[in-house]
C-alpha cells in the first residue's frame, strides 16, 4: 500500500470543504468527463453559471451539449467530476431526476415534449411546484393561490385562450412556449432550456428570445443551448462554445464568433 | 374569465348511464327471477342469473386492467393472477365451511389434505374459517404481490414489453405452484364442493340473487372509485406517465410510487372481482393462473375501449356472452380462432375500441356544431 492511498480518505474532506468555500455559484462543473463506449461525450468539461445568470452554449453537434444537460439532470452519471449545486452544498451526481428537479433545477427538452392528452391548464398544474406524493395527490383540490399563479404564467407564455386546448394540438412553437410555462410553473433556480426556437418562425424566434429575458430578469438563471445565431444575438448574455465535451471559446458573442477556432470547427469561414 | 374553471364532473353522462345499468340490473334481474313464473318469457332462470354474475365479475376485472392499462399504460399479461388469489382466498373460507361433511369427514381438515394423508391444518390456512379475516386476505393477497412485484419492477424501471413478459412469467409461476399438492392448496383440482357461505346455502337461489347484486355492487363501486382515481390530481399524474414519464420525472414526480399505487389498487380490485367469481361458479383452480387467462383480459378491455373504463365493462361482458354463445353450439371447437380474429380486427379496423370510437364520433359530432364561443368542455381523462 502506497503512502498516496492512506492519504487520500483524509485529503477527501478537506477539499470537499474547500469548494464549498471557493464557489459562489450556482452551478459548478469541474472536470466533467463522460464516455458512451469509448467516445467521450464530456471532456473534461469545467464552467460555472452565477444565480441570475443567463448563459447560452453553442456548438456543433456532438459536441456534447444535451450530455452536459444529462449530467445536471441526473439522467447520465459522469465518470468523473464534479457537478455541484447552490454554491457548492449539493452534489447532483448523486442525485436522481426526481431530486433534482425538486431541487430546482428545470429542464427543457430539444424534442418539446408536453403531456399531448391532456389540456394546456392542466399541463401547466401538473408542473406547478407542490405537493408531489402519490396518496397526497389523490385528494389535491386546487387552491385560489396556485389558480393565480397560472393565470399569472398564461399571462407570460401567451396561451390564454388555449388554455382547454389538448397539449397534443397545439402547433410546434405552442408547445415549445408550453413547456416554457411549465418549467416557470416548476419555479426553478435554474432553467436549462434545449434548442428552443428549433422549427420556430422568426416572429416566434424574437418572442421566445423576448420571454427567456423576461424569465431571466424575474430572478431565475438560464442555460440554454441553441444553434440560431439570431436568436443567439437576440438573447445578449455571454456565449460559451463547446467542442468535442469541452469549452472552446467563452465571452461576448462578437468574441465567441471571432475566435479562431471557432469559426473554424463551427460557423465556419 | 381567467377563474372560470370548469368545475371537474365526477361521473359525466356517460358514467351515469353506466351506473344505470348495472344498478338497474342489480334489481330487475333478481325481480325477473321471483315475481315471474318460469313459463314467462320475461322469467330469467337462476343460472342465467349466475351467469350474469360471472360476466359482472369478469367486468370488474377488466376495469383492474383498464385502470393500469388504459391509464398508465402498464400491460400487465399476469393480472388473472390477482383475481386467482383473491379467488383463493374466497375459497379458502369456503372449505373451511363445509366442516365434517366432507367425503372424509374430517372436521377441521378439507378432503384433499386427509387424502394426501396430512394431519394438521397448514399454517397458513388458519384463520380462514373467519371471514373478516378471509375477506382481508382477499385484499391483502393480491395486494402484497402486487406491492413486492411492482416495488422491483417500477424500481428497476422496467417497462414496456418487458414488463408485460415478466408479469406473464409471474402468473405461469404461480401457474406451476398451485398445481404442486404440497402447495397445500388442493393442487391440480383446487378447491370445490363448496357447502355455504355465511351460514347460507351456496347452491340455494336466494344466495345466487344475492352474490348477483353483490357483484353489480362491486362492479358499481369499483367504476366510482377508478373514475375518482382518474379524475384526480393523481390520475392526472398517471395519464403523464403513460405518455411522457421521462417528462414526469423531470417535473419532480415519483413515476414509480404512482405506478405502484395504482398498480395496487388494481391487484385489491383484481382480487374482489376473483373473490365474488369463486361462490358463484363454485370452483377455483389453478387454470386460473394460466397465461392465457390473463391475455383474454387484455382482448376484452381492447375489444371495449381501452382507456375509457366503461368500454373494459362492456367488453368483458360482450367477449364473454359470445363466448358462451358459441361455445356451446356447432362452433365451439373455433372460438379461439374466433376470439384471436376479434382481437385481429379490433387492433386494426377499431382501435380506440366499441366505446373508445363511440367517445371518437360524439366529440366530432360535437365540435362540428359551431362553436357558441363558451368554454368546450373538458375532454374527460378518456
Amino acid at each position: 500500500m502506497s503512502a498516496a492511498d492512506t492519504l487520500e480518505p483524509e485529503s477527501a474532506p478537506v477539499e470537499a470543504i474547500a469548494r464549498k468555500d471557493l464557489t459562489e455559484a450556482l452551478l459548478y462543473l469541474d472536470g466533467v468527463t463522460v464516455t458512451f463506449d469509448g467516445f467521450r461525450a464530456l471532456n473534461a468539461l469545467s464552467f460555472t453559471v452565477d444565480p441570475g445568470e443567463m448563459r447560452a452554449i453553442i456548438g456543433p453537434n456532438g459536441a456534447g451539449k444535451t450530455t452536459m444537460m444529462d449530467c445536471i439532470t441526473g439522467k447520465t452519471r459522469p465518470d468523473k467530476g464534479d457537478v455541484f449545486f447552490n454554491g457548492g452544498t449539493t452534489d447532483l451526481t448523486k442525485l436522481d431526476e426526481t431530486q433534482i428537479a425538486t431541487l430546482g433545477i428545470g429542464r427543457k427538452f430539444q424534442k418539446p415534449t408536453v403531456f399531448e392528452s391532456h389540456t394546456v391548464l392542466d399541463n401547466l398544474r401538473l408542473a406547478l411546484k407542490g405537493q408531489r406524493g402519490a396518496l397526497a395527490n389523490i385528494f389535491k383540490r386546487e387552491t385560489a393561490a396556485e389558480r393565480e399563479k397560472i393565470d399569472a404564467i398564461f399571462e407570460t407564455i401567451k396561451l390564454s385562450e388555449h388554455r382547454h386546448r389538448m397539449g397534443g394540438d397545439l402547433s410546434h412553437g405552442q408547445k415549445q412556449w408550453l413547456e416554457i410555462g411549465m418549467l416557470l410553473a416548476q419555479d426553478p433556480k435554474l432553467l436549462l432550456v434545449d434548442e428552443p426556437v428549433a422549427g420556430m418562425t422568426d416572429a416566434e424566434t424574437a418572442q421566445t428570445a423576448e420571454l427567456l429575458r423576461e424569465i431571466n430578469a424575474n430572478g431565475h438563471s438560464v442555460v440554454v443551448v441553441e444553434h440560431d445565431m439570431t436568436f443567439v444575438r437576440d438573447l445578449g448574455v455571454r456565449v460559451m462554445c463547446l467542442h468535442e465535451g469541452a469549452v472552446l471559446a467563452e465571452g461576448t458573442l462578437d468574441q465567441v464568433s471571432a475566435n479562431e477556432r471557432v469559426i473554424e470547427v463551427y460557423l465556419g469561414r | 374569465m381567467s377563474t372560470l374553471t370548469p368545475q371537474p364532473v365526477l361521473l359525466g353522462r356517460s358514467g351515469l348511464v353506466f351506473l344505470g345499468v348495472v344498478l338497474g340490473a342489480a334489481v330487475l334481474v333478481p325481480l325477473l327471477n321471483l315475481a315471474t313464473s318460469p313459463d314467462s318469457a320475461l322469467h330469467v332462470p337462476t343460472y342465467v342469473v349466475s351467469l350474469l354474475g360471472k360476466y359482472l365479475t369478469y367486468a370488474l376485472l377488466a376495469l383492474s386492467v383498464d385502470l393500469i392499462w388504459g391509464y398508465v399504460g402498464i400491460l400487465s399479461l399476469g393480472h388473472g393472477a390477482f383475481f386467482a388469489l383473491g379467488g383463493y382466498a374466497m375459497g379458502m373460507y369456503l372449505m373451511r365451511q363445509i366442516g365434517p361433511r366432507g367425503v372424509y369427514g374430517d372436521p377441521v381438515l378439507p378432503d384433499f389434505m386427509v387424502f394426501l394423508n396430512w394431519k394438521e391444518l397448514p399454517w397458513f390456512w388458519h384463520g380462514f374459517d373467519l371471514f373478516p379475516f378471509a375477506a382481508l386476505m382477499v385484499l391483502l393477497a393480491p395486494g402484497i404481490l402486487a406491492l413486492v412485484f411492482g416495488w422491483f419492477a417500477f424500481r428497476s424501471r422496467v417497462t414496456g414489453v418487458y414488463l408485460s413478459i415478466i408479469t406473464q412469467a409471474m402468473t405461469f409461476a404461480l401457474l406451476l405452484a398451485f398445481f404442486r399438492n404440497d402447495m397445500g392448496f388442493g393442487g391440480n383440482n383446487g378447491l370445490t364442493d363448496f357447502k355455504d357461505i355465511l351460514g347460507f346455502n351456496i347452491q340455494a337461489d336466494g344466495t345466487r340473487l344475492v352474490l348477483f347484486v353483490l357483484s353489480a355492487l362491486a362492479l358499481a363501486l369499483g367504476y366510482v372509485l377508478c373514475r375518482f382515481l382518474v379524475r384526480s390530481h393523481f390520475g392526472k399524474v398517471l395519464i403523464a406517465i403513460r405518455d411522457a414519464e421521462t417528462r414526469v420525472r423531470f417535473t419532480g414526480y415519483r413515476a414509480e410510487n404512482y405506478k405502484l399505487v395504482a398498480f395496487v389498487v388494481s391487484a385489491m380490485l383484481a382480487g374482489i372481482a376473483g373473490a365474488l367469481y369463486v361462490p358463484q361458479v363454485g370452483i377455483i383452480n389453478p387454470g386460473e393462473f394460466s397465461p392465457a387467462n390473463s391475455i383474454e383480459i387484455i382482448v376484452w378491455v381492447a375489444v371495449g375501449g381501452r382507456g375509457t373504463l366503461i368500454g373494459a365493462a362492456l367488453g368483458a361482458v360482450l367477449v364473454n356472452y359470445a363466448k358462451t354463445y358459441f361455445t356451446s353450439g356447432l362452433l365451439a371447437p373455433y372460438w379461439l380462432f374466433m376470439l384471436g380474429g376479434l382481437f385481429v380486427a379490433v387492433t386494426l379496423f377499431l382501435p380506440k375500441g366499441i366505446v373508445g370510437t363511440f367517445y371518437e364520433w360524439r366529440d366530432r359530432r360535437a365540435s362540428a356544431t359551431p362553436a357558441d364561443g363558451g368554454l368546450p368542455e373538458p375532454k374527460p381523462a378518456e
